[in-house]
């Protein structure tokens, strides 16, 4: 079982590894805070507050959606790195060059939006990107496309060296996920739930990528021979495929931070349980098969597909409800847990997690999606978990490290403003959204109709309240990260340090 | 009923629920318990997760055979014995609607597909809500079947992202009261 030490030896960083890690941090934190603005910028935008070209307003949507996901991947792929690390030998070069891949792939992608004019969104949908009717050339299309295999190479390196990690010591990966104690056995109470989840990611990310991979190349070799067609409704399921996978895989990663940070601000054992392995075993099948619930309105899809992306959304909430967000909670259940910055985040990520699925499950009813599909209930409900979820997780851990480096919980007056103006900022934000989404608002759209512009506004001054707090958090985290250890800094026990 | 105001109710009732157990647990992590106390708090977690459970799968159950039963989209590989047929053709940035004038109180099939990129066929009342929508894809030909209960003007808006045009991507027709109303 993990140790309840506040801040364990074995996670101490020095040399190599720290620069790694504080490059991915503070990158992630500085790209956050860029996209947010990108996103506020649409907000006032759709709220006519600014005046915002339509040409530029879809390059910013191209931007914003692409950044986020993969700035999302890159922070989320550290809380991984940063506690699987300590269970299984990770070579720092694949994480190192994770990094550097995204970092061109990055390059790429605002090279081909912001020089090459692309404004055919992140999920490139075919044939869109080669028809952008004389805004964008096919050469800003591939440049773009070729930014995400840099990127998707990346997270595959990363993956692959996990992977033979993970097998070394285990064996192979169905003991890695825990599936010989499914059906009984005594569960080595040593596994660590770190390797678990890990070990999903690693399945369903990996097939994710190469079905990205594969229409990546599909509309390259597209872009350039033109007489070589595609199927559009086979793109699209292999672009939702990819999609799906690698936005959802960020919350699978963001969550290891809660497993191993949340016993030891709780001081109470999170032991690890058959419902536990059930739930990831349940899970990794599920966000294999869940992605059609992204076409439910094409039509000429079989019919089988469309029932199976509603049923396993439905029953995605039972791992997420029964295991995850219920568990916490009994962790946290008259623990005594003093609230500072790391603490107070877990519990708002399981919170946003937990609240963000309802809206999303609704929206995987076929009888609900004829009329809420692209209307911005769905930006509502995904910017639920991943603005309150998972970049919560990802801020947990940050002040986490930041409390390691001083041998204290971040809990500073600052702080605990910038909390509450954080929560209440998002919330604001995405419950314009989903008002919106009732309204029948649609989604990617610069132009808004006078009836709709309350909930443009409301959400724009949520995205303001986010946007400031956001960029508290980058400094605030930034600053820390680069600070020297203190004497009594990482493995110190749990007794000295206040938690 | 309006299915988005019924959605959004739920939505926030669940919401409710999961921010009150949240809330619930906050308040308790401020009294710390002895061992006896959190052995017996563990057990009464374990039977509770346990109902949640069954009533989580209860709701699974029963919600996917209320809103599946009766499939909510139209057979797609068969013909359809429905009268008012609608072609509907999207492309960039124009819809192509014939014809466009519709009788209330009985079925219509519209067959929409795309000449260029995808498109999203969303049928707005005329309270400014969306009735019903489907893909507008080359290639294929999507069959949505809807019954207009109320005459009017219905807007047509395109929903799937299509490049520069695709906010005035609008069209409309007219429904009118069924012959003998």
């Amino acid at each position: 079982m993990a140790s309840l030490t506040l801040y364990p030896n074995d996670e101490r960083l020095a040399g190599g590894e720290r620069t790694v890690f504080n490059l991915y941090l503070i990158s992630a934190l500085g790209l956050f805070v860029l996209m947010m603005l990108l996103g506020l910028t649409m907000r006032m935008a759709q709220a006519q507050w600014l005046a915002v070209a339509p040409n530029l307003f879809y390059q910013l949507l191209s931007m914003h959606g692409a950044g986020m996901v993969g700035t999302m991947s890159l922070a989320t792929t550290a809380v991984m790195w940063f506690f699987l690390r300590k269970y299984v030998h990770l070579h720092l070069w694949a994480f190192l060059a994770n990094y550097v891949l995204f970092l061109l792939g990055a390059l790429c992608i605002i090279a081909s939006i912001f020089l090459g004019g692309y404004g055919a969104l992140w999920t490139f949908l075919y044939p869109l990107p080669i028809d952008g009717m004389g805004l964008w050339t096919s050469h800003a299309a591939a440049l773009f496309m070729l930014g995400y295999l840099f990127i998707g190479v990346g997270s595959l390196l990363f993956y692959l060296d996990a992977a033979a990690a993970i097998i070394k010591v285990h064996g192979n990966l169905g003991r890695a996920l825990g599936a010989q104690w499914l059906f009984g056995g005594t569960i080595d109470q040593n596994h660590p739930k770190t390797v678990v989840a890990s070990t999903m990611v690693i399945i369903a990310n990996s097939l994710g990528i190469l079905a990205g991979a594969v229409v990546l190349v599909m509309s390259l070799i597209n872009i350039y021979y033109p007489d070589v067609t595609l199927d559009a409704l086979v793109t699209k399921n292999l672009i939702y495929w990819f999609g799906h996978m690698y936005i959802n895989a960020t919350i699978y990663m963001g969550v290891i931070a809660v497993y191993e940070l949340l016993p030891r601000y709780t001081q109470k054992p999170y032991p690890i349980s058959r419902p536990f392995l059930w739930s990831w075993a349940v899970s990794t099948v599920f966000v294999i098969v869940v992605f059609p619930h992204h076409l439910l309105m094409d039509f000429a899809q079989p019919r089988w597909l469309a029932i199976m992306g509603q049923v396993v959304s439905w029953g995605a909430g039972f791992p997420v409800f029964l295991v995850t967000a219920y568990g916490a909670l009994a962790n946290l259940y008259r623990s005594g847990m003093r609230w500072t910055m790391p603490s107070r985040l877990m519990v708002l990520s399981l919170f946003g997690w937990a609240a963000g699925i309802i809206p999303a499950i609704l929206d995987g009813t076929i009888r609900n999606n004829l009329v809420l599909h692209n209307t911005q209930w769905v930006p509502g409900h995904f910017h639920f978990y991943l603005l309150l979820g998972v970049l919560a997780m990802v801020l947990a851990l940050m002040f986490h490290v930041i409390g390691s480096r001083v041998n204290a919980p971040p809990n500073s007056s600052a702080d605990k403003l910038g909390f509450p103006v954080y929560l209440i900022g998002g919330l604001i934000f995405v419950f314009a959204f989903l008002d919106a989404g009732r309204l029948s608002v649609p989604r990617r759209m610069d132009q808004h109709l006078p009836e709709w512009l309350f909930t443009d506004q409301l959400g724009s001054i949520g995205a303001i309240l986010v946007v400031l707090a956001m960029l508290y958090f980058a400094v605030r985290i930034s600053a820390g990260l680069l600070k020297a250890d203190s004497p009594g800094g990482s493995g110190a026990p749990a007794a000295n340090a206040t938690r | 009923m309006i299915v988005q105001n019924v959605v959004a109710t739920i939505t926030l009732v669940g919401i409710g629920l999961v921010a009150a157990g949240f809330i619930h647990i906050i308040i308790q992590a401020g009294k710390p318990a002895g061992a006896e106390a959190t052995s017996k708090s563990a057990q009464t977690a374990q039977t509770l997760q346990k109902w949640l459970f069954a009533a989580l799968f209860v709701i699974f159950i029963g919600g996917s055979l209320a809103t599946l039963a009766q499939f909510p989209i139209a057979p797609q590989h068969s013909a359809l014995d429905v009268k008012q047929v609608v072609n509907v053709v999207g492309r960039q940035w124009s819809w192509q609607i014939t014809p466009s004038v519709l009788q209330a109180g009985s079925p219509v099939e519209f067959r929409v597909t795309s000449a260029d990129v995808n498109h999203g066929f969303a049928i707005y009342a005329p309270d400014g809500r969306i009735e019903t929508q489907t893909q507008a894809m080359p290639g294929y030909t999507n069959k949505l079947v809807y019954t207009f209960d109320q005459p009017g003007t219905y807007t047509v808006q395109c929903l799937e992202y299509c490049g520069l045009g695709h906010a005035p991507m609008k069209a409309s027709f007219q429904v009118v009261a069924a012959k003998g109303e």
